[in-house]
């Protein structure tokens, strides 16, 4: 290091030659290394504080941060937000099970062949066409106060059962297309080396179709999963109280919109994870895909 | 009661406006090696999948052991376990081990316990040198031994009938031998075969009887030795002078 003093002889696109001594390419690939993380730390730090200085030099910055960032209101409101959050914990996780079941239903129904189910497809069809052009807000609208405004006998009335209802008749729709995609993404010449073993349509579909399209399509029913957990809010419109009303009646308490914050925090922490395992699951599918194409 | 296997009567089969098979007429008696010879596209693919029931027919009758199967009403899934098919591309099931592949229709569609499938596939896996893939995915095997692990997916439901969809075009050359060598073993053990190939050399060795397709028609048939040796017809005379100028028999 010394001799060379600061001029670099190994540039960033020099070729690596297989035959240079390990330990050589190894510290290169260590300097590399060392120079884009500084690279990258110093202008997040500019990006960022020059956003920072922008915002907290504005004219209207103290009253904003008043109503929006007030530390008091924020450790008043965030206890009780946390614990009205599990209603939409329990909102989700329920319709998930529902929305992957009657998704995958509607999905296999939509891939199943012949002239005489042209009816069953065709419903599943106009099903999935009618649930994904209406808004959600509309549908839960209808449903929550609609159905139980009929007075029938045994329906019942709970706000909370028919945000379940609405949010799995709506989800249902997408994630029977995501199904639907991964079905027919598994090559028909499976179906037909599993017909030709004198497996049934159904054992088909079951035993090769069904579990090869599943494992693709985990990375976008998670990415939905992340969609449904937001859209959770939208049953506060019915009467639910779950954190968004929550926040709303603390809002309204305290003359400030800081309970907001408070959820979005939440928010913010359950759907990170997740948004990360989604992106890991996309990454290993394509290097099991390259990995395979390699192979054969 | 005649002892055919398979009698295929004036089968047509179009897909779309292309007539693939314009009239065939064959039959394979019970033990019997057929080789079906011809270019690529003059339907020789497409009548083994007609014969499996993969593909409907237009015209004609498909009878296995005196059973017509294109007749309406037929239960397919049924006929179909009768059939065995190995395909060019093997078609193995990629998300199951070897053993699961093979065991898979014996379980599912005879009901048989896993116990006595798994047991009946070993011993299948054994004689073709598979044994130690058992518990692999597919995609750790090579070509050879895919389409090996997919002959014994088929031979594991115990056919009448075995089809061969040119089982060796996708493979390695080095690869071919081990496959053929295997459907060398199964035709000395007397299992009756279609086989759609492009190796004549095989096809010269192995057959009973080779037909030699051109335009959706059966042109000629004849045991080998006439057929490769003094072919009556022009367009097999030219079909296999066009082989052996590419040094391929």
């Amino acid at each position: 290091m010394g001799l060379s003093g600061g001029s670099r002889d190994v540039g960033p696109l020099e070729p690596v030659g297989p035959r240079e001594p390990l330990l050589f390419r190894r510290r290169s690939d260590r300097e590399q290394l060392a120079r884009s993380l500084t690279i990258a730390l110093v202008s997040s730090i500019v990006v960022f504080g020059g956003l920072a200085l922008i915002i907290t030099s504005s004219p209207g910055w103290e009253s904003v941060k008043q109503s929006f960032l007030d530390p008091e209101v924020f450790a008043d409101s965030l206890p009780d937000v946390v614990s009205a959050f599990w209603v939409n914990v329990r909102l989700f996780l329920i319709a998930e099970v529902l929305i992957l079941v009657f998704g995958l239903l509607l999905a296999v129904v939509r891939a199943l062949p012949g002239p005489v189910l042209f009816p069953v497809r065709a419903m599943a069809t106009l099903y999935t066409d009618v649930f994904r052009a209406i808004p959600g807000l509309l549908i839960i609208y209808v449903l929550g106060f609609g159905i139980p405004g009929l007075g029938l006998e045994g329906v019942p009335n709970d706000p909370f059962f028919w945000a379940v209802v609405t949010l799995t008749l709506v989800y249902s729709a997408y994630v029977s297309e995501v199904f639907r995609a991964g079905i027919e993404s598994v090559h028909p010449s499976q179906d037909a080396a599993a017909r030709s073993l004198g497996l049934s349509r159904l054992q088909s579909m079951r035993y090769v179709v069904l579990p090869q399209a599943v494992r693709r399509v985990i990375p976008p029913l998670l990415n939905d999963f992340i969609g449904l957990q937001k859209d959770t809010v939208l049953v506060s419109l019915i009467g639910v109280v779950e954190i968004f009303r929550t926040a709303q009646i603390k809002a309204a308490a305290n003359f400030n919109f800081t309970p907001f914050l408070a959820v979005a925090l939440v928010f913010l922490v359950v759907t990170l994870p997740l948004s990360r395992l989604t992106e890991w699951l996309v990454i290993r599918e394509r290097r099991r895909q390259a990995g395979r194409g390699g192979a054969r | 009661m005649t002892d055919a296997v398979l009698r295929i009567e004036g089968l047509h089969k179009s897909f779309g406006e292309l007539e693939v098979l314009r009239g065939i007429d064959v039959q394979v008696d019970r033990h019997e090696v057929v080789c079906l010879i011809g270019a690529s596209g003059s339907g020789k693919s497409t009548l083994l999948r007609c014969v499996n029931l993969l593909e409907e027919i237009d015209a004609g009758r498909i009878v296995i052991d005196d059973v017509d199967i294109t007749a309406r009403r037929v239960d397919v899934d049924r006929i179909r376990r009768r059939i065995g098919i190995v395909f060019q591309a093997f078609n193995l099931f990629p998300h199951m081990t070897v053993l699961d592949n093979v065991t898979l229709a014996p379980r599912k569609v005879l009901g048989r316990p896993r116990a006595e499938a798994e047991r009946a596939a070993t011993e299948l896996l054994e004689r073709f040198g598979l044994a130690d893939k058992r518990n692999d995915v597919p995609d750790l095997l090579s070509g050879g031994q895919q389409q090996r692990v997919a002959i014994v997916r088929a031979l594991a439901m115990d056919p009448d009938l075995l089809l061969l969809d040119e089982v060796t075009s996708a493979l390695d050359p080095e690869l071919v031998s081990e496959v053929l060598n295997v459907v060398r073993e199964l035709a000395a053990g007397g299992m009756t075969m279609v086989i759609a190939t492009h190796e004549m050399g095989f096809a010269r060795d192995i057959a009973h009887r080779v037909c030699f397709l051109d335009g959706g028609r059966i042109i000629e048939e004849g045991p080998p030795a006439q057929m490769f040796q003094e072919p009556r017809e022009p367009r097999t005379r030219q079909f296999l002078q066009r082989i052996i100028d590419a040094g391929r028999l």
